[in-house]
């Protein structure tokens, strides 16, 4: 129960600052994306499945809140969410700078799809400012997520991993 | 060795079977689960996706997203609030750090700006005078049997005692030594040196120059020559003492011409206003000095007069 309320504080919270605040902001010609950051340092957290429900409903947020067409941040959160805790709970387990790697990665993913994904739906889209301010936003990212983590760390307690052992058998 | 033993009870080669109840190992179940959230969840972005995209704004969809939105319009307010204080000393920073970078920025553009304005004055000066040459070209007062030949001015008068200019036409466009050069205010000079692509024009001003001429008013005849500085820069030489010439009379070429000889300069152009006019009784003629139309010190473009005969085109 505190892990879904300290998830959703950090997703509802991140949301909003990222509509309210940083839409338009510029930091190294790039917008930080911090509800991304967020959504894949919960999944670090968390887990693969607590990270793409999370994913899932910041997607949702940013959708309603900008009135845009639901579900389409939804897809691209809801895979970084479920990534990114699959890089947790795997490669990434114990490792010091997952943090910035996944969220490094899985910006520069995240912005090629969420592209690819405005491009099917036939919406307008500059493919040219979407690829130049790639590196940059990813970048960016990944200097938050260092910090984003720690605030992550220290809202949500960890969950028991679930490759652990739960019988022993005496042989 | 039968084939449902565990993985741990294979290494350790002990024949221990598998609970027959037929669940799936706690691994398996979990990845399971988790892809079936996964999947789930992106079927139902994919839905919404849908619904959202085939309503277009009006529907059951569209209508709880507006609810929601408006749900959440105070925490966007709030936030906004919380964050303006922020985000104006970001604003007011950063515009200070960009504000020398605007500045030299600014000022090369108004260099150029400055420079494009000069440009276009010039042009427009230019158009003007052209136009103006063409007017006169096409004119009453051009004179006939002659074609026009628009030229730049490349160089001027160099100084007191350098009365020619350098004009950027030539042999190649039909130039030749001795023709009349004018401008849409008066003669000019001759040709005194013709290049390929350029033409030396010695100006009325010169010392070595000279212009039958004649006074519109009094018809008497004279002879236009270099005059004795800036304030009377020609004279009219040879008017006889009878002549009543007057300031401000009009000064024109008189154009003479016989059966072997005639004047370089066609009948009519041009040339001066009377500006001084003395009599003493020891002169033999009449003193006039003539101030030119054409502002010699100041041209900039002229045109050459090249007798229709000889097949010149007007630019």
């Amino acid at each position: 129960m505190r892990l879904a309320l300290g998830i959703a504080l950090l997703v509802f919270v991140a949301a909003v600052v990222q509509v309210t605040v940083l839409t338009g902001a510029r930091l190294l010609w790039a917008e930080p994306d911090l509800l991304l950051v967020t959504i894949v340092c919960v999944a670090l957290v968390a887990g693969s499945v607590p990270g793409a429900v999370a994913g899932f409903a910041g997607g949702l947020l940013i959708d309603v809140m900008t009135l845009g067409t639901l579900g389409v941040t939804s897809i691209v959160l809801t895979l970084a969410g479920y990534w990114a805790g699959r890089y947790g709970e795997t490669t990434g387990r114990g490792r010091r700078f997952a943090p910035v790697i996944a969220t490094f990665a899985i910006s520069l993913l995240a912005g090629i799809g969420g592209v690819a994904l405005h491009f099917l739906l036939d919406q307008p889209v500059s493919a040219r400012v979407a690829f130049v301010t790639a590196l940059p936003s990813a970048i960016v990212a990944a200097a938050l997520a260092l910090g984003v983590q720690r605030i992550a760390r220290a809202s949500i307690s960890e969950p028991p991993r679930l490759e652990r052992a739960r019988q022993v058998e005496l042989v | 060795m039968p084939r449902n033993r565990t993985a741990r009870t294979a290494v350790l080669g002990v024949s221990v079977r598998r609970p027959a109840d037929g669940k799936l190992p706690t691994r398996t179940t979990a990845a399971l689960r988790r892809r079936l959230v996964v999947g789930g969840l992106v079927l139902l972005s994919l839905v919404l996706v849908t619904l959202s995209y085939r309503e277009d704004g009006d529907g059951p969809v569209a209508g709880a997203q507006n609810v929601a939105a408006a749900g959440l319009r105070p925490f966007q307010i709030a936030a906004d609030r919380v964050a303006k204080p922020f985000r104006d000393a970001y604003g007011w920073s950063s515009s200070l750090l960009d504000a020398r970078s605007d500045a030299a920025r600014l000022e090369k553009e108004n260099e150029l700006l400055r420079q494009q304005v000069a440009e276009r004055q010039l042009a427009l000066r230019e158009n003007v005078r052209l136009r103006k040459l063409l007017a006169y070209r096409n004119g009453p007062r051009f004179p006939e049997g002659y074609d026009g030949l628009a030229a730049a001015v490349l160089s001027r008068p160099a100084g007191a005692y350098a009365q020619a200019i350098v004009i950027a036409a030539g042999r190649n466009d039909g130039v030749r030594v001795d023709d009349p050069v004018v401008t849409q205010d008066g003669l000019v000079g001759r040709v005194s040196r013709a290049g390929s692509r350029t033409a030396q024009v010695t100006l009325l001003t010169d010392d070595s120059s000279a212009a039958s001429a004649l006074d519109v008013e009094t018809q008497a005849f004279g002879i236009v020559r270099s005059g004795d500085g800036p304030r009377a820069p020609l004279r009219l030489d040879r008017v006889p003492k009878e002549a009543n010439v007057r300031f401000g009379d009009t000064i024109v070429t008189s154009g003479w011409s016989s059966p072997r000889l005639s004047s370089l300069y066609p009948r009519g152009i041009r040339i001066g206003r009377v500006t001084s006019v003395g009599l003493t009784d020891t002169d033999l003629y009449t003193q006039v000095q003539v101030k030119p139309f054409a502002d010699l010190n100041a041209l900039e473009a002229v045109v050459v007069l090249i007798p229709s005969d000889r097949g010149a085109t007007f630019p």
